[in-house]
């Protein structure tokens, strides 16, 4: 029953979608505020609709209601609770579904706090969001429904797949959803405003608090997946770029290009029609990244059931979104205003090197993704992309751009005298030289590219703070005024800082596991001892233990240093019978600056298994900085000047005829 | 000028569009139709797990058997590797390994049970572009003659076993010597 009411509400919701969509063209022209208010009506009731399709479809996966195909697929009675509601989203229909939910709920949030946004430029957003409502509802409906029927239903199902049961990967999904969803707001007011064929400050104002959101949550989801393979996998791994990994990396890199675009449109009117590009770009990188995981073009572990119909729908989405709004875009962009014009070296000059530099990095990892399909096509050859190509291309775009990071926000706006600016910059240099000579001397000038790295880290971390106590007049003023300047600083101040330096630390932690981590793979017999960089590991006992799903081989090791106990680490190697797969969960025991890592392998026949010891200084620095960046985006958020939005403009609007 | 450039946004967007559009008709899961029924390109690699030996092209010809290209920085090959196992010791299938672009190889096949008979190091992909291999896992199975005769792109579990490679071995063992 509950199957049959959740199709029917994503049915309805189409309804509501396509109303969506279509009330707005007759809205602006009759200037009927019943029909606008009417569309928000929409937007709220194709949310409702698509919530009580999402809560059925996790009853079903709750009760374990194996008639439903999308069930019996990927859920099991015996797998905890977490993971029955976890599957619900771990696989093609029931993500589809989150997609269209989340798509909706930024559809419903616009209806219901923009009451500040002009009227045309909201009900404009809200038809284009209305759209791609539309086309995503019928590709659930059309293709993939995850309220199919089975008969005869099996007794019970197939299981999720055991590296997917893992709490973190059960939020992976909800969270970068929320950020690549979320870039669909930048969408459809990129065109809303290209409809409008006028783009000015406060319309950067409004877009940048969504983008920024999206951002975050985009951040956060990339970082539970780096940590998921991280720990899951079990050889200490935290980035593979693969296709599929890609595929959220290019959102991110033209989702940060675009907020600090849309910064240089709020405060400067400059570089409008780029950032509007963007906006549309970076959920194009969505789309196409939906269209890589979903189509069977490219083989990858996280790929989904391959269906090429499934593949012909979504480019026809793609083409038909990112066609028309680009068509649009060429059509509009001559009656875009320019704003001011600005010297080399300004904050708007550094902003645009910023926009360059990630776009170009974009492209980077896109053409490294797309080139062994490109090959493909042009003869018979298939190749494959690999980290050396991402060290040479993509490495040497980041260096120039973590030296730009920390010289940008101390620019003036307009113009500036980079002389001057280097002059502000003297500690944060210091500090950097400090950092590159003190890691030569420690390691005896053998690390000197580790060296140069920290050395960049520092000059980010120190030059974020030194922009900050710039800001606070620190040492110039007495303390009292500093003080109440710090009050007085607004919050998107501490959310650059904070992001800026959360990303020298995630530099650190990438350095140091390139060049220092270590490892140690030995066969051990439980009683044995190995050692690696300082520390002892003893096998201390091997038993059996069962797990809701599963059984499992635990590996007790004890951990030793100089004599004294450092810390217990537990291994297992999980067989989960219904899948007949087997996992390995590693023991890692981590004090924030650097992580221990066993795994246990395979046992051999004499008694002794194979045991993975790893040392990883600093790993937890990577996943800790790109929180950090995370944090300061929602430090920025809370922005009041975010959340109240511009006053009306009534007078100030610059009007631009559309053509 | 400025209307050009507003021009090569959609442009360059319909290039890519007809592109990803081609690419649909392209499954990554099958062989080029050149490689199959041919020769395997004739490769010399050393051997990871017998110190000072090598693996060749010759030693694939006299059985039907599976040619597996791995890695060990590859989820996907550490999912199918108990299949492998047990095709190896169960079924008595003859694996031999190509480790691609891989420096750990030999310290993982140290610390895992191995399937295979014999493993090459294919560190500088030579051997992958040769074969046209797209990612790791990939696997071939070879005749009796050396010929490739069938590619199999992804982790292979029990079901892809039984649906695709047990018909392919039945019909091979059955041909005339």
């Amino acid at each position: 029953m509950a199957a049959e009411i959740g199709h029917f509400a994503l049915i309805l919701a189409l309804f509501f979608a396509m109303l969506q969509a279509a009330t707005p063209l007759l809205a602006l022209r009759r200037r009927d505020a019943a029909l606008s208010i009417f569309v928000e009506h929409a937007a709220f009731g194709q949310f409702i609709l698509v919530v009580v399709a999402f809560a059925c479809l996790t009853y079903a996966f709750v009760t374990s209601d194996f008639t439903l195909m999308a069930v019996a697929a990927n859920s099991h009675t015996t797998k905890p609770l977490l993971y029955k509601i976890a599957g619900v989203w771990g696989n093609h229909e029931g993500s589809m579904v989150l997609w269209v939910l989340i798509l909706t709920l930024f559809g419903a949030a616009v209806a219901a706090f923009g009451d500040n946004l002009p009227d045309r430029l909201r009900i404009n957003a809200l038809g284009v969001q209305g759209f791609i409502g539309l086309c995503f509802l019928a590709f659930i409906l059309l293709t993939s429904n995850p309220f199919a029927r089975l008969d005869p239903a099996p007794p019970d199902g197939n299981g999720l797949n055991p590296i997917l049961q893992d709490p973190g990967l059960a939020i992976h999904p909800p969270f970068l959803y929320l950020g690549y969803v979320g870039f669909s707001m930048a969408f459809s007011f990129s065109v809303a405003a290209l409809i409008e064929g006028r783009v000015d400050a406060s319309w950067a104002r409004w877009v940048r608090p969504w983008v920024l959101a999206a951002w975050c949550f985009l951040t956060i989801g990339i970082t539970l997946g780096s940590a998921w393979a991280y720990y899951t996998l079990g050889w200490g791994g935290w980035w593979f770029w693969d296709p599929v990994e890609n595929a959220s990396f290019m959102p991110w890199l033209a989702g940060t290009a675009l907020l600090h675009s849309a910064l240089v449109v709020e405060r400067r009117q400059a570089l409008v029609s780029w950032t509007i590009l963007l906006g549309i770009l970076t959920f194009t990188l969505s789309l196409i990244g939906t269209f890589l995981v979903r189509s069977g073009v490219l083989t990858s572990v996280h790929a989904f059931a391959q269906d090429p119909a499934r593949g012909v729908f979504i480019l026809g989405i793609l083409v038909v979104l990112t066609g028309g709004a680009l068509t649009l875009y060429a059509l509009r962009m001559g009656a875009l205003k320019y704003g001011a014009p600005f010297a080399p070296v300004s904050r708007e000059g550094a902003l645009t090197l910023n926009n360059m530099l990630l776009s170009v990095a974009a492209a980077t990892v896109f053409l490294g993704t797309f080139y062994p399909l490109l090959i493909d096509l042009m003869g018979n050859d298939k190749i494959s992309v690999g980290p050396a190509y991402y060290q040479i291309t993509f490495v040497p775009i980041m260096v120039v751009l973590l030296i730009v990071m920390a010289i940008g926000p101390m620019l003036k706006w307009k113009r500036d005298d980079l002389l001057a600016v280097l002059g502000r910059l003297r500690n944060p240099l210091i500090a950097s030289a400090l950092a590159v000579l003190g890691v030569l001397l420690l390691t005896f000038g053998r690390s000197a590219v580790a060296a140069a790295f920290f050395g960049l880290a520092v000059w980010l971390i120190a030059g974020s703070f030194a922009v900050l106590f710039r800001r606070l007049r620190l040492g110039s003023v007495a303390l009292d005024t500093s003080l109440r300047l710090a009050r007085t600083t607004p919050r998107a101040f501490y959310g650059l800082v904070i992001a800026h330096a959360g990303m020298g630390i995630t530099v650190c932690g990438i350095t140091a596991m390139s060049t220092w981590a270590t490892e140690k793979i030995q066969l051990m017999r439980p009683g044995e001892t190995l050692q690696l960089s300082g520390y002892d590991l003893r096998f201390t006992s091997i038993g059996d233990a069962a797990g809701p799903n599963y059984q499992a081989q635990r590996g007790v090791f004890e951990v030793l240093r100089g004599g004294r106990r450092v810390a217990q680490l537990v291994s297992e190697r999980r067989f989960y019978p219904v899948r007949e797969q087997q996992t390995t969960a590693a023991g890692i025991r981590t004090n924030l600056i650097s992580n221990l890592y066993v795994a246990i392998g395979e046992p051999n026949d004499a008694g002794g298994w194979a045991v993975r010891f790893y040392y990883h200084p600093l790993a937890p620095w990577i996943w800790l900085g790109a929180l950090t960046m995370a944090l300061g985006g929602f430090v920025s958020l809370s922005d009041r000047r975010l959340r109240v939005g511009a006053p009306q403009p009534a007078l100030r609007r610059v009007m631009v005829p559309a053509e | 000028m400025g209307r050009l450039m507003a021009l090569v946004p959609i442009t360059v967007f319909v290039a890519v569009s007809a592109g990803l559009g081609l690419s649909l008709s392209n499954d990554p899961r099958k062989l080029p139709s050149m490689l199959i029924d041919k020769p395997t390109p004739a490769f010399r690699l050393a051997s990871l797990d017998a110190p000072g030996g090598s693996l060749s092209n010759d030693d694939l010809k006299g059985t039907v058997a599976l040619l597996n290209v791995f890695a060990s920085w590859c989820p996907g090959c550490r999912m199918e590797h108990p299949t492998l196992v047990a095709l190896a010791h169960k079924s008595q299938i003859p694996i031999y390994g190509v480790s691609w672009k891989d420096p750990s190889g030999a310290r993982w096949l140290q610390a895992n049970p191995s399937p295979y008979v014999r493993v090459g190091d294919d560190a500088s992909g030579r051997l992958g572009i040769d074969l046209g291999v797209t990612g790791v896992p990939e696997t071939f199975v070879i005749d009796r003659g050396g010929r490739i005769r069938y590619r199999y792109e992804g982790p292979i579990n029990d079901s892809v076993w039984q649906e695709r490679f047990a018909p392919v071995f039945a019909e091979l063992r059955s041909e005339p010597q």
